[in-house]
């Protein structure tokens, strides 16, 4: 590991290897689903596919905690916006099917509206209060998807909207398998290159971002509200668009988790599930684009490996000792404080990031002598 | 009227587990500034301690005042330890980290516990023997049972006695000094770290307590019992203004009583729109309209935060 | 071009994991015996959740399925000539919707002729589709949502009444055999619980018994006083909730302390032993309906208990019988087409007629099983007795 990365370091001061390594990387994901496939079962192209989806969420979650620093805890709610939004325009539930491209933009401007409704009343808040104020947001957003089956039926409650229409493109569905210069498409595969370059644009947005005007608004904030403010920067606004932007992300996955699966149900979207997301954005490093994609590929990986742990302790001690989900949760929120404890800016920490935001107790000083 | 004084009743007995939770999250507020995550599971874990132990000794033939009293007695130690090493390990080394992290620690242990209490006790929802024969009591139509009627009272003691110990106790001093400003306090021979563990000793101790009356009240106990409980509890201090003993129990009983409530008449009021469906609902609504309204809370001094 | 190097750093150490994952064996197929000549080897799937809060319930239903293979491989049953041997491929789906349709493309991946599975109807629905698409005919031991089957896939059965038909026989057994004039319902906001009480709600109303409440809760909450106490003010011979243990339990309770005389009823939730210690003594009289005959006095039932206690040492949940003759459906449709085949099999599961267990088994034209008997149950002494079996659709009479 550390030799490869040696090796990298070498290659990649070279332009020439440089370029070369850009293409390697560029075959190695084109490939990947068809590598995965014959080395480790189409299951895991699914798996692919899912991990792709939480990269799009946890750069978007990254936005918010990572480069605003506004701890959001209600942030699978966007998610959960963006997937209702195209589960009910296109399945037989209100009995509309409008096309994916019109859906994408419009669960994204929902979802980024509902990022505004949350920010507006709340973004006067301290960090913590926020934290406490989103997550009530998300259960609201729950409760709601749950409740409005009556009296009129919007969301079919708890039943779930299902027979999702699948990604279509003009007569082009996903749903279906095709065959292309010999390489058989099945929808996990197509599904793959879709979530493959939707992800790749949120990453490029995202890099575009941390360098931009409003990403240096953004960590100004984080670090020092007050001096950001007195520099001149109107710090409710780029807030605000921090929220929409993260709520943004969040909506076009839930749109693609939509079609993906065919079938939206409140119970896909917990508390527990912006909890994973915010463990990818805190275990990979707070504000760093590859340190947050690394880490959802890790998490969502993880507990398919976890997977095998069952097994392997019924073959070692004759019975599961500790049910693989529990482990799982275990080793979370192991990690969440040992991470904080020891290597509070992540895996793959921020080069920015020298100062991670100043300490609870100075800043509030003049509130908190009460 | 009968229904109204009812579920008055049980707005406030619900309302006094409440505010007993919310102690425990508006003391550490007060003193360290951080929303202690894992205080609800605290509870949590003293609720299935005391179960436990109840099983054991009502099996082994103890009489039941006797049983409540030792069950009390173990939730409490075991919660107090437990509080402490939490604020030992993960919240002193970032007393002076960035904000965020120590909220990021104390949700991971939440989870921590959480998930070793399912390890312990299993996933299932343990059943509560029944110890105490319910007598009802009726007071202006509304039925009480003896169980209700001791924890009310006990919980305003306990409370009563908390905000007397804040007063007039040395340590109360020590507390209320920290509070105030740790820097300045350690300067006048206040030794803060023993002022804070003490905290943490006092909310467990009291999130003890209230996790025994939760299981006797419902009969029955889960490792996830902690989470809602202790998100309505953070409410009811955020009501009564965080960082105010009294303002946590004004919060909690408050709390208590708009549930009841609404639940109780939500549905003839909106005409069958809103149902008791929302229920969950009108805690963080309560909880949005304080912060955005009147972030001090109902009972606090100062105007709360800034920016 | 720090961001390269990162980057090309990120990639590699993804390609080194996805290396990683490569080399750990996928779990081995037992020690292969030495094949004799036409031995048809036939892979069953199961899956439901095996880990989590809801695992005892899957495990049972895994259960239920390797019993049936078992038994299947001790028979020596031959499909189209050759002596078949059946194989379990066990997965967990851990109840969560996401994850289900990741252990259905694992089925499909491992070739599996047939699932039994999933248990949630969560699970089950976005489960099916993965299944349609490659062909493998689906039965789900326990999954109740009417939408399940109506999705239009030719691949999906189950042997359990659907809330359509437990919620109706539950209203007519209050209208007719319990005399209710007025009734309150109460549901957990689950698919199952609503489902359910939506149901009875319906079909209450048409029997001409007034609803007088219709209340929500969670399937987290333990605190029903508020809603008890409204239900109280309207004074109705019944409380119906839709919904599970854990919540009916302490709800009983509640309603004895506030003093409230109504009956109590509720689906197969509640139907458990955990109930009954929960409630304590306040669970006394109360009833609640299962599908299927009482286990007891299932066809195959006894012997099927005590096989199952022999070999797992541990009494029969719920759903163990539904998977272990989910298991034999398949099969028998197998034998009659003489093929292990999805594709040949699948027109002959639809034509099923079976004696199983839980009773006859045919299935309808959508998938669901038809006139599935529902037995009713009341607490008594501290036990569950069977009280009355009813057929849907059919007059509450006597079976």
């Amino acid at each position: 590991m550390t030799a490869a990365t040696t090796t990298i370091k070498t290659l990649a001061g070279n332009p020439h290897c440089r370029r070369l390594a850009w293409l390697a990387i560029v075959l190695l994901l084109l490939a990947a689903p068809f590598l995965i496939e014959t080395t480790l079962g189409r299951s895991w192209v699914r798996i692919a596919d899912v991990a792709l989806l939480f990269i799009m969420l946890a750069l978007g979650l990254n936005i918010v905690v990572g480069f605003a620093g506004l701890l959001d805890l209600g942030y699978i709610a966007f998610f959960a916006v963006g997937a209702y939004s195209y589960a009910l325009l296109a399945s037989p539930q209100l009995g509309v099917h409008w096309p994916f491209l019109v859906l994408l933009p419009l669960g994204a401007a929902v979802a980024a509206l509902f990022g505004i409704l949350l920010g507006g009343p709340t973004l006067r808040l301290r960090g913590d209060y926020l934290a406490i104020v989103t997550l009530g947001f998300g259960e609201i957003i729950r409760v709601f998807l749950n409740n409005l089956n009556r009296p009129v039926n919007i969301t079919n409650g708890p039943q779930g909207i299902t027979l999702i229409d699948p990604l279509q493109i003009g007569g082009f569905s996903l749903a279906q398998t095709h065959t292309f210069a010999g390489l058989t498409f099945s929808p996990v595969h197509s599904y793959y290159f879709v979530f493959l370059a939707c992800a790749v644009v949120s990453i490029i947005i995202s890099l575009r971002l941390e360098n931009s005007r409003i990403g240096r608004a953004w960590v100004a904030i984080r670090d020092d509200e007050l001096a950001a403010s007195a520099m001149g920067i109107n710090t409710r606004n780029v807030k605000l668009l921090a929220f929409a932007m993260g709520a943004t992300f969040g909506g076009v996955a839930g749109g693609l988790f939509a079609s993906f699966q065919g079938f939206v149900s409140p119970e896909s979207f917990h508390l527990i599930d912006s909890i994973m997301v915010l463990c990818m954005v805190v275990l990979g490093g707070m504000g760093n684009v590859a340190g947050v994609v690394l880490g959802a590929v890790l998490l969502t990986a993880l507990p398919e490996a976890l997977r095998y742990v069952g097994p392997l302790q019924q073959s070692w001690f004759g019975e599961v000792i500790i049910d693989p989900a529990d482990l799982r949760m275990l080793l979370f929120g192991l990690a969440l404080v040992l991470m904080m404890l020891l290597r509070p800016s992540g895996i793959w920490p921020s080069r920015r990031r020298h100062v991670a935001g100043p300490p609870a107790k100075e800043t509030e000083a003049p509130s908190a002598a009460r | 009227m009968e229904i109204f004084a009812q579920q008055l009743v049980n707005g406030l007995v619900l309302g006094s587990i409440y505010a007993l939770v919310a102690l425990g999250y508006t003391m550490v507020y007060g003193i360290l500034g951080l929303i202690n995550f894992a205080h609800g599971d605290i509870t949590m874990i003293g609720a299935l301690v005391s179960l436990t132990a109840v099983q054991l000794l009502a099996a082994a033939g103890v009489p039941a005042p006797v049983v409540l009293v030792l069950a009390g007695g173990a939730a409490m130690v075991v919660c107090v330890a437990l509080g402490v090493s939490i604020e030992r390990v993960a919240y002193r080394p970032l007393r002076h980290a960035p904000r965020l992290a120590p909220l990021i620690t104390a949700i991971g242990i939440s989870i921590l516990l959480q998930y070793s209490a399912a390890l312990i006790w299993g996933k299932q929802y343990i059943a509560m023997p029944e110890i105490v024969e319910p007598t009802r009591i009726v007071i202006a139509g509304a039925q009480l049972t003896s169980l209700q009627a001791t924890i009310f009272l006990l919980a305003c003691a306990i409370m009563a006695g908390l905000l007397w110990f804040l007063k007039a106790s040395r340590m109360g001093r020590a507390m209320r000094a920290t509070e105030q400003n740790p820097a300045v306090a350690g300067l006048m021979g206040v030794n803060t770290n023993k002022v804070i563990a003490f905290t943490f000793v006092l909310g467990s101790a009291i999130g003890a307590i209230a996790g025994l009356m939760v299981v006797l009240y419902y009969g029955l106990g889960h490792y996830f019992m902690g989470f809602m409980l202790g998100l309505k509890a953070f409410t009811a201090a955020v009501l009564g203004g965080i960082g105010n003993v009294a303002g946590a129990v004004l919060g909690g009983l408050l709390l208590g009583v708009i549930e009841s409530l609404a639940s109780g008449y939500i549905g003839d009021l909106t005409g069958g729109v809103l149902g008791s469906n929302y229920r969950d609902i009108f805690a963080f609504l309560v909880l949005v309209l304080v912060l955005v309204l009147k972030p001090s809370g109902l009972m606090g001094q100062h105007s709360g935060d800034r920016a | 071009m720090h961001t390269l190097r990162q980057i090309s750093v990120a990639l590699l150490t993804v390609a080194l994991i996805a290396g990683c994952g490569k080399d750990t064996p996928p779990p081995a197929p037992k020690a292969a015996t030495p094949a004799v000549p036409a031995v048809l080897n036939v892979k069953i799937g199961s899956a439901s959740p095996l880990t989590g809060p809801q695992a005892h319930i899957g495990i049972d239903i895994r259960n239920g399925v390797q019993l049936a293979i078992d038994d299947a491989n001790a028979a020596n049953i031959e499909i189209g000539g050759a002596k078949a041997r059946f194989e379990l491929v066990a997965e967990d789906d851990e109840a969560n919707p996401t994850k289900a349709t990741t252990v259905a493309q694992k089925l499909a991946d491992a070739k599996v002729a047939a699932v039994v599975g999933h248990f949630n109807s969560g699970a089950s629905i976005p489960a099916s589709k993965i299944y349609s698409d490659a062909g493998i005919p689906q039965i789900s031991p326990s999954s109740t949502n009417p939408k399940y089957t109506q999705q239009g896939f030719k691949t999906t059965f189950r042997v359990v009444a659907h809330d359509d038909q437990q919620g109706p026989t539950l209203a007519r057994f209050a209208a007719k055999t319990l005399q209710a004039k007025s009734v309150a319902v109460i549901d957990d906001s689950t698919a199952y619980g609503q489902g359910l009480a939506d149901a009875f709600e319906n079909t209450a109303k048409t029997l001409g018994v007034k609803v007088l409440a219709r209340e929500h809760t969670t399937d987290k909450d333990t605190d029903f006083r508020a809603i008890l106490t409204k239900i109280k003010g309207t004074k109705p011979d019944l409380v119906m909730f839709g919904g599970i243990d854990p919540q009916a339990a302490p709800m009983i309770r509640q309603m004895k302390e506030l003093g409230i005389k109504a009956k109590f009823i509720g689906g197969d939730g509640m139907q458990t032993p955990n109930f009954i210690k929960i409630a304590g003594d306040a669970s006394d009289g109360a009833m609640a309906s299962i599908p299927g005959l009482p286990k007891e006095q299932m066809p195959g039932g006894n012997a099927f208990l005590e096989k199952y206690k022999a070999k797992f040492e541990k009494e029969v949940e719920l759903f163990a019988p539904m998977g272990y003759d989910a298991v034999m459906v398949f099969i028998d449709a197998m034998k009659r087409a003489g093929s292990a085949d999805p594709a040949k099999f699948l027109p002959e599961l639809g034509k099923t007629d079976y004696q199983g267990v839980i009773g006859p088994i045919a299935f309808d034209e959508k998938g669901d099983l038809k006139n599935g008997p529902i037995t009713i149950y009341v607490v008594k002494g501290g036990k569950w007795e069977p009280l009355e079996t009813v057929k849907p659709d059919a007059d509450a009479g006597r079976k």
